[in-house]
C-alpha cells in the first residue's frame, strides 16, 4: 500500500510540483520560533475566508437577487431551508469575524513593523485585500434588502457624487444603474459579490502568502532570522509544518470556540453584526432616523462625517485609507518592533488604537455637536499620528522639531479659524487643546527628553 | 487564557450594550422578561395573535404547521382554533386586507409582523401593547394615540380586554403639559395584571415568530461549545507535545 502511494507520488511530482510547493510553502518553510498571540490571526483570516466561500456558496443556492423577493428569501432561508438560519448566521457573524481578524493581523503589522523593508509589497497585498474586503462586505450587505442595506448603499455610493466637474453624479449612475438605488443595483452589487471580488481575494491572498514566503515572515522582535544561518537554515527558524500548523489549529479551536458562541448565541450582537433596522424591508419612500454603517466602517465613516463640506470629507476619508497603504514609506525607522522603540512611540501606538476605536463607536452615533467636534479631533489625531511617524523615522534636531511644532500648530489653528463658529466657539477651544497637548508632548519630548531613545536589538529572537 | 478570557468579557460587553443600536422612541420601554421555553405562554401568544391581529397583519414568511409543530400544537387543533384565513396547514400566514384597502382605511398599510420582534425588540412591542390612551383631538381617527408611537394608526384592537385608558398630564418647570402616566378609567375583560400576561404572552409569540430557530439554536449552541472547548484542549495537547522538544 505504502509503495502505490509512493509511485503515485512520484508520478504526480514528474507532472505537477507537488512535494516542492509542500516544502516550500510548509514542511520546508522556516518561521521564526517566537511567534505570540498575535500571529494567529492571519491563519484565522484564511480559515474565515474559506467559511465565508463555502457558507457563501449555499446561501446562493437560496437567495434570490431581486428586489421584489430578497428580504423574503432571506427570510426563506431562516426558516424552510433545512439548516439555513445556521449557513446565514456562520456567514453574516464570518463577515464581521473577517474584519476582527484582519484588524488584528494588521495591528501586529504596526506593533513590529512587518510592513517594513523588505516586506512593503506583502503590506501592499494585504491593504488590497483589506479594500476588496471592504467592497465585498459593503456589497453583500445590499443583499438582504432591508432598511440599512438600502439607504446604507445609497449614502455610501452617493459619495462618489462629491467627485466634481460631473465626474460625481455620473460615476454614482454608472454603478447604481439607475437614479437610485434599485433592483439593478441589487442585481449587480449580487454579481459582484458571488463571483468578481471573491475572485480577486483569493488571487491577492495567493499574492499576499507568495510575498511572504519569499521574504519570509517577521517576528514580534523584529529580528531578521535568515540572517543568522546554521547549514541554510535560520537558527531561529522552524519548519512552518508541523509546528505552526499545530499552533494555528491550536488557534482555529479558541476562535470557533468564540466564534460558535456568536452564532448560536448572540448573531446580532446586540444591533453590531445584524443592526435592527435591517429586519424591516428596503422602502425607498421612508428614510430611517438614523443611518449608520456596520461597525467595520464606522472609523472612516466618522472621519467623512466630521468634515461638513462633502468633497474635503470624502477625500479625508480616502486620505484615512491611503495613508494606511503607505505606511512603509510613512514610517521608515530602522528598528522594527515596539518591543525596542521608544516609550513616545508606545504611546503614540496607543494613542492611534484609542482614536480608531472611538472613531469606530462616533461612526454608529447620531451626529450630535459634540460627537461631531469629537469625531473632529480625533480625526486630526489619526492623520497626526502617521505625520509624527515620519518625523520619527530619522534622528532630528531639537530645531527640527519645534519646526514640525510650529508649523502643525499653525495648521490646526488656522483650520479652526476657518471652520469657526461662534455658536460652538467654547467648544472648539476647548477641544483644541486635544490635539495641541498631542504635538506638544510628542514633538517636544524627542526634542528635551529621552523618550524617544530606541533600545539596541539583539542579533537573535528572544525566547523563553 | 488570559486573552480568551479578556475577550469573552469584551463580547459580552458589546452584545449586552445592543440597546445603544436599538430603535428609538418616546417614553422608557417596559422590560417584556420574554420565555422562550415557556410553551404555554407561547400558545397564549398565538391565540391572541391569530384572533387579534392576524386580520390586519399578516405573518407571511411563517407556515402554519411550523408554529403549530414548534408550539406542540396538534393538526386538528390547529385547523379548528388558529386557523381563520389559511385552508391548508404548510400555508403561510397571509391576510385577505390588500395593502391598497390598508392604506385608504388607516393611512398605510399595517406591516407584515414576521420579524417586527427583531426591528422594533421585545420590550418595545410589550411597551406600545401597554401605552394605548383616549386621545379626544379629532384628528386621531381611532380616538386612541399611544406613548411609543406618536399617532399610530392602529386603532387599540385589545382594549375590549384592557379597557378604557386615559392620560394624566403634568406641568413641567416652564408650565408646559405633558404626560405623566396612564390611568385605568373603565376595566375591561381582563384585570390590569391579567392584561399584563396577556401581553406579555403575545409579545413572546412574536418573539418566537421573529426567529423561530431560536428554540433550536440554545440548544445545540451548548453542544457545539462544549465539543470545540474538548477541540481545544486536544489542540493544546497536541501543540504541547510537538513543542516541547523545541529550545
Amino acid at each position: 500500500m505504502k509503495n502505490i502511494l509512493v509511485c503515485l507520488l512520484d508520478w504526480v511530482d514528474a507532472r505537477f510540483p507537488l512535494t516542492k510547493l509542500w516544502n516550500e510553502h510548509l514542511a520546508k518553510y522556516y518561521a521564526p520560533k517566537n511567534f505570540n498571540f498575535w500571529y494567529f490571526f492571519g491563519s484565522l483570516a484564511l480559515m474565515v475566508l474559506v467559511l465565508q466561500l463555502l457558507t457563501g456558496i449555499w446561501l446562493t443556492m437560496h437567495y434570490k437577487p431581486d428586489a421584489e423577493r430578497a428580504f423574503a428569501s432571506v427570510e426563506y432561508i431562516m426558516r424552510d431551508v433545512d439548516w439555513g438560519w445556521l449557513i446565514r448566521y456562520l456567514h453574516s457573524t464570518g463577515a464581521s469575524a473577517f474584519f476582527v481578524v484582519v484588524y488584528l493581523h494588521m495591528f501586529r503589522g504596526l506593533l513590529y513593523g512587518s510592513f517594513k523593508k523588505p516586506r512593503e509589497l506583502i503590506w501592499l497585498f494585504g491593504m488590497l485585500i483589506y479594500m476588496t474586503l471592504m467592497a465585498e462586505a459593503f456589497m453583500g450587505y445590499l443583499l438582504p434588502w432591508g432598511q440599512m442595506s438600502f439607504w446604507g448603499a445609497q449614502v455610501i455610493i452617493s459619495l462618489f457624487g462629491a467627485l466634481p466637474f460631473g465626474i460625481g453624479e455620473a460615476l454614482s449612475l454608472w454603478i447604481r444603474g439607475d437614479y437610485v438605488v434599485s433592483d439593478a443595483t441589487l442585481n449587480r452589487f449580487f454579481s459582484l459579490h458571488v463571483i468578481a471580488l471573491p475572485l480577486v481575494l483569493v488571487g491577492l491572498v495567493a499574492a499576499h502568502v507568495m510575498a511572504l514566503h519569499e521574504v519570509g515572515s517577521n517576528n514580534p522582535d523584529g529580528v531578521e532570522i535568515k540572517k543568522v544561518k546554521a547549514d541554510g537554515i535560520p537558527k531561529d527558524g522552524i519548519p512552518f509544518h508541523p509546528y505552526y500548523t499545530v499552533k494555528d489549529i491550536m488557534g482555529v479551536a479558541a476562535f470557533l470556540f468564540f466564534f460558535a458562541f456568536v452564532v448560536f448565541f448572540v448573531p446580532e450582537m446586540g444591533g453590531w453584526f445584524l443592526e435592527h433596522a435591517n429586519f424591516v424591508p428596503a422602502n425607498p419612500l421612508k428614510t430611517p432616523e438614523h443611518i449608520a454603517p456596520v461597525w467595520y466602517f464606522t472609523p472612516f465613516y466618522a472621519i467623512l462625517r466630521a468634515i461638513p463640506d462633502k468633497l474635503t470629507g470624502v477625500a479625508a476619508m480616502g486620505g484615512s485609507i491611503a495613508c494606511l497603504f503607505l505606511l512603509p514609506w510613512i514610517d521608515r525607522h530602522p528598528v522594527k518592533s515596539i518591543r525596542f522603540r521608544s516609550p513616545l512611540f508606545f504611546w503614540l501606538i496607543t494613542i492611534f488604537t484609542l482614536c480608531f476605536v472611538i472613531l469606530g463607536f462616533l461612526g454608529t452615533q447620531p451626529a450630535t455637536i459634540l460627537y461631531s467636534e469629537m469625531g473632529f479631533r480625533l480625526a486630526e489625531l489619526y492623520f497626526a499620528f502617521f505625520l509624527i511617524l515620519s518625523i520619527y523615522s530619522n534622528e532630528r534636531s531639537p530645531a527640527v522639531y519645534v519646526t514640525w511644532l510650529v508649523v502643525l500648530v499653525g495648521a490646526i489653528l488656522a483650520i479652526d479659524f476657518l471652520r469657526f463658529d461662534p455658536a460652538k466657539s467654547a467648544l472648539i477651544m476647548g477641544s483644541a487643546l486635544l490635539p495641541l497637548t498631542y504635538l506638544a508632548v510628542f514633538l517636544l519630548g524627542p526634542a528635551f527628553t529621552r523618550l524617544n531613545e530606541s533600545r539596541p536589538v539583539p542579533e537573535r529572537v528572544v525566547w523563553k | 487564557m488570559k486573552n480568551f478570557l479578556g475577550i469573552t468579557c469584551l463580547m459580552l460587553l458589546l452584545g449586552g450594550s445592543g440597546s445603544v443600536l436599538a430603535s428609538g422612541g418616546g417614553a422608557a420601554l417596559q422590560s417584556a422578561h420574554v420565555d422562550l421555553s415557556d410553551t404555554a405562554s407561547l400558545q397564549r401568544g398565538a391565540k391572541l395573535f391569530v384572533n387579534y391581529c392576524l386580520s390586519c397583519h399578516s405573518a407571511h414568511f411563517m407556515r402554519y404547521n411550523r408554529m403549530a409543530r414548534d408550539l406542540g400544537i396538534d393538526e386538528k387543533l390547529l385547523q379548528k382554533h388558529l386557523m381563520f384565513a389559511g385552508e391548508k396547514s404548510g400555508e403561510l400566514m397571509k391576510v385577505a386586507m390588500s395593502t391598497e384597502d390598508g392604506e385608504r382605511w388607516f393611512g398605510v398599510a399595517p406591516p407584515d409582523l414576521s420579524v417586527i420582534a427583531r426591528s422594533r425588540g421585545a420590550d418595545w412591542l410589550y411597551t406600545y401593547f401597554l401605552s394605548f390612551y383616549e386621545d379626544t383631538n379629532p384628528s386621531r381617527p381611532f380616538g386612541v394615540n399611544n406613548l411609543v408611537f406618536k399617532d399610530v394608526g392602529m386603532p387599540h384592537v385589545l382594549w375590549k380586554l384592557q379597557g378604557r385608558q386615559v392620560p394624566v398630564y403634568a406641568e413641567d418647570s416652564h408650565g408646559k403639559k405633558h404626560i405623566e402616566r396612564l390611568e385605568l378609567k373603565e376595566p375591561g375583560t381582563l384585570s390590569a395584571d391579567g392584561y399584563r400576561r396577556a401581553v406579555r404572552d403575545l409579545t413572546n409569540f412574536l418573539v418566537y415568530v421573529g426567529e423561530p430557530a431560536k428554540l433550536v439554536r440554545y440548544g445545540i449552541g451548548f453542544w457545539v461549545l462544549l465539543f470545540l472547548a474538548g477541540f481545544f484542549l486536544l489542540t493544546r495537547l497536541l501543540y504541547r507535545e510537538y513543542w516541547k522538544d523545541l529550545h
